[in-house]
């Protein structure tokens, strides 16, 4: 990596700032260490006492954690939103069309864009959908896809998140922080506001009730408990919702209706945000040792009386060989060529891919189809020769499970490290929400930082931090007073 | 609301107001422990604590001797002790976190301050000056999540669960003292009005916040059936068995309203509330001031069933 050059969002460290960034570089500059160190102490302070956190599985002490946070933001440009924000739309679009023909006519397969045996031997496709038609037709109500970005102009999307994307809470808490922390760059600047996104989320929620439900459509969310590493942002999300935070005891289902236990007695539930796996959801058509989920809840699936967010089985459409169709999969859907760019892939499930994969592990970031959070990946240039050996060995053993892309120059973000002011790579995960009216996409996303020098992996699981991204509202408009931006940012 | 969400808003607000009785309960037996035995008595301070914490039994799991150091490192933070104050304020903030939405923010943020300024504290190597400040510190706790409740809460069904949950103890916890209180000081031979009781009785008013209130109300000095009379029956003592009754009363009666349905928990709450409205001081000495707290605590502990039968499954 270090051979090539990074494109740096600010302009560098020590560089010009670019024309965006002009105002926060111009403030951190003027800013002395002391008030710099206040202000990391600030939100610091600000984190721990909401209590957002999330656990890490496999560590015993660690049992709640905060992320790290970094004060500088990340910002985008309007016209760059625009364009990410049209290719988001159309991406998501064509995923939702993707998972209705993988569990409908299948004509993707037909037409020879995407090979069947790819679909069927999915451990994440559920033969169960075939029977079933969401309301609207859509599958994937939130969706949460992951950018990267090498150069002025150059996005890319590195991963879609179809079943159970999460970090949106970071996304409005990262913004609340920075709020409270830097006023006077908010009066300065007009960035656009996200916080409206549980609005947004809830238009969308009711949108797909089920056509038996009341007028207003009874949405709830369904976490697996406190234990579950992303608590945190179930709690916050009902909350700011205004819905009930539900575990799977609390729901049971009488004639394929499902209902909650209230303090009044039954109270029927029209649509279910679940933050819980598909094996998770109903013990008898699933895994019958879940206790998490809710006995009979497909029944009440197929009857048409709920809706499941997201729905069964989009998980058929996030898998990472999956991903490397996608551009032929937008194509196919929308008619027209993908406005947001693949990574390159190689399938090591085709012969030449293979070899070119082994021949150049090196150099190479192979992945595991289905894995995620980091996990089960291999970073060629950062591995060791015994490192390289032994995951050669298993995409030899199991070519069918892998894929391999090119280390990209990702660019990078300064962030406040111990040695100080520093590169780090980014990424940006926007939130896009599919509803029976619209698409609506709040501008702006969850910036992931890896905070150790050189390192590409952003998860939090493996030592990632985030940052506020911002996106400048940079229409023509005549620049208002403070006070009366703060009120349109929340009718916004 | 969801019924688990009401049972957990009342749990953790028993939890809270216990880990405030507990307090009191050390700071008392503190101060009476530091009397010369001429003006406190023989009695045990230390193994009255641990009667009104009702956790004798295991107490002397862990240990032979009820003595300062024991019985207050045992009710604060007890390694085998599941109602010590770490262990309340824990599991408060532990169901807290469940029902995260239920609470308003200045509510959460009350408990996860507290729970995470108990993690930084070395229980093992208390000084007495870090107990007195712990105490303290538990006292107010519970004083701002009381009053963050009362003043961020919507008026429905949440606020009122989370009432529920802090009257049913309290008036618990204000009949365990007494009973307690009324054994230790008051064994048959001795003289009642003497100079010991004094002390004793005091401090149980210091232990409710009520030493002041008590001498704007009696103007005679500290006697034990006026003690008694001020923590049962007057209205007017926010501690009082029959305040917590009067207030339970309403709460339950809102909560029949906004759900246009009365139960099990209104009769009872309604049945001891009138009870305690037609006794006078006298007749209940006559009858057994012993027997008539049993018998409440047993009432009050029927309510926390009925309640948790009517809305809470």
């Amino acid at each position: 990596m270090s051979d090539r050059v990074m494109f740096d969002e600010t302009g560098g460290v020590d560089g010009d700032p670019r024309a965006i960034y002009r105002e926060v570089a111009a403030w951190f500059k003027q800013a002395s260490p002391e008030l710099i160190g206040n202000r990391k102490a600030e939100a610091e302070a600000f984190f721990r006492r909401i209590g957002i956190t999330f656990a890490v599985y496999g560590d015993e002490q660690g049992a709640e954690r905060i992320i790290p946070f970094d004060i500088l933001p990340r910002i985008l440009s309007g016209q760059e939103w625009a364009k990410l924000s049209e290719g988001l739309e159309q991406r998501v679009k064509a995923i939702n069309a993707f998972i209705g023909d993988v569990y409908g006519a299948r004509e993707c397969v037909r037409a020879g864009i995407v090979p069947e045996d790819l679909i069927l031997s999915n451990p994440a496709f559920r033969p169960e959908m075939t029977r079933i038609k969401p309301a609207a037709g859509l599958y994937s109500h939130i969706a949460g896809i992951d950018l990267v970005r090498t150069g002025e102009d150059e996005f890319f999307v590195l991963e879609d998140n179809a079943r159970t994307p999460s970090g949106v809470s970071y996304m409005m808490e990262n913004r609340e922080a920075m709020l409270r922390l830097f006023p006077e760059l908010f009066s300065r600047l007009r960035i656009k506001p996200v916080d409206h996104y549980p609005d947004e989320l809830l238009a969308t929620l009711r949108s797909v009730a089920p056509q038996s439900a009341s007028r207003e459509p009874v949405v709830i969310v369904l976490t697996p408990g406190p234990f579950n590493s992303a608590y945190y942002e179930h709690s916050f999300l009902a909350d700011r919702m205004g819905v009930e935070l539900v575990e799977g005891h609390d729901l049971f289902v009488r004639s394929n209706v499902v209902y909650m236990r209230t303090t009044e007695g039954p109270k029927r539930v029209d649509v279910i945000y679940r933050r819980i796996d598909d094996e998770f959801l109903d013990p008898l058509a699933f895994r019958p040792d879940s206790t998490l989920g809710v006995p009979g809840l497909m029944s009440a699936y197929k009857a048409g009386n709920v809706t499941i967010s997201n729905a069964v089985g989009t998980g058929v459409a996030d898998d990472k060989a999956v991903y490397s169709y996608m551009p032929e999969i937008v194509k196919f859907f929308t008619g027209k060529d993908a406005i947001l760019k693949n990574v390159p892939t190689w399938r090591c499930r085709e012969a030449s891919s293979l070899s070119h994969v082994l021949a150049n592990i090196g150099d190479l970031v192979v992945k595991e189809v289905n894995g995620s959070g980091g996990y089960g990946m291999l970073v060629g240039p950062h591995a060791t020769k015994a490192q390289r050996e032994t995951f050669a060995a298993k995409v030899r053993a199991n070519p069918d499970n892998y894929i391999a892309q090119p280390t990209l120059a990702l660019s990078t973000v300064p962030c406040y490290v111990d040695e100080g002011l520093a590169p780090r790579h980014v990424d940006l995960r926007p939130f896009v929400l599919s509803g029976a009216d619209k698409v609506r996409i709040v501008p702006g996303g969850l910036t992931r930082v890896a905070l150790k020098k050189g390192s590409l992996v952003v998860n939090s699981s493996q030592g990632g931090g985030t940052k506020d991204t911002w996106v400048i509202d940079d229409s023509a408009e005549p620049v208002r007073s403070t006070q009366s931006q703060a009120q349109t940012q929340s009718q916004a | 609301m969801l019924a688990r969400t009401a049972d957990n808003l009342f749990w953790l607000s028993r939890y809270v107001e216990r880990a405030e009785s507990l307090a009191r309960i050390l700071d008392v037996a503190l101060r009476l422990a530091t009397l010369p035995s001429a003006y406190a008595g023989t009695s045990n301070e230390w193994e009255s604590a641990i009667d009104i914490a009702v956790c004798r039994d295991l107490f002397f799991e862990s240990y032979d001797v009820a003595n300062q150091a024991n019985v207050t490192h045992f009710i604060i933070a007890g390694a085998n002790n599941p109602y010590s104050i770490r262990a309340c304020i824990e599991t408060a903030r532990h169901n807290a976190r469940a029902v995260r939405t239920a609470m308003t923010t200045e509510m959460w943020e009350i408990l996860n301050d507290a729970w995470n300024e108990m993690k930084r504290l070395k229980f093992e190597s208390f000084t007495s000056k870090d107990l007195t400040k712990f105490l303290a510190f538990v006292k107010e706790v519970s004083l701002r999540f009381d009053g963050a409740a009362y003043r961020t809460m919507l008026r429905t069904d949440h606020f009122w669960f989370q009432r529920l949950g802090m009257l049913v103890e309290r008036a618990d916890n204000t009949a365990r003292l007494l009973d307690v209180k009324y054994h230790v000081v008051l064994p048959k031979t001795e003289p009642v009005g003497g100079g010991l009781d004094y002390f004793q009785w005091s401090a149980l008013l210091r232990a409710v916040s009520a030493l002041n209130s008590y001498h704007l109300i009696y103007r005679g000095g500290i006697k034990p059936w006026l003690v008694a009379d001020f923590l049962i029956l007057k209205p007017q003592q926010p501690r009082s068995l029959i305040s917590s009754y009067e207030a339970l009363n309403t709460v339950l009666d809102h909560l029949a309203e906004q759900y246009g349905r009365q139960g099990a928990s209104q009769r009872l709450v309604r049945q001891t509330f009138a009870g305690l409205q037609n006794l006078d001081i006298d007749t209940l000495f006559q009858t057994g001031l012993h027997e008539f707290l049993s018998r409440f605590i047993s009432d009050n502990n029927q309510l926390g069933l009925a309640i948790s039968e009517q809305y809470l499954q």
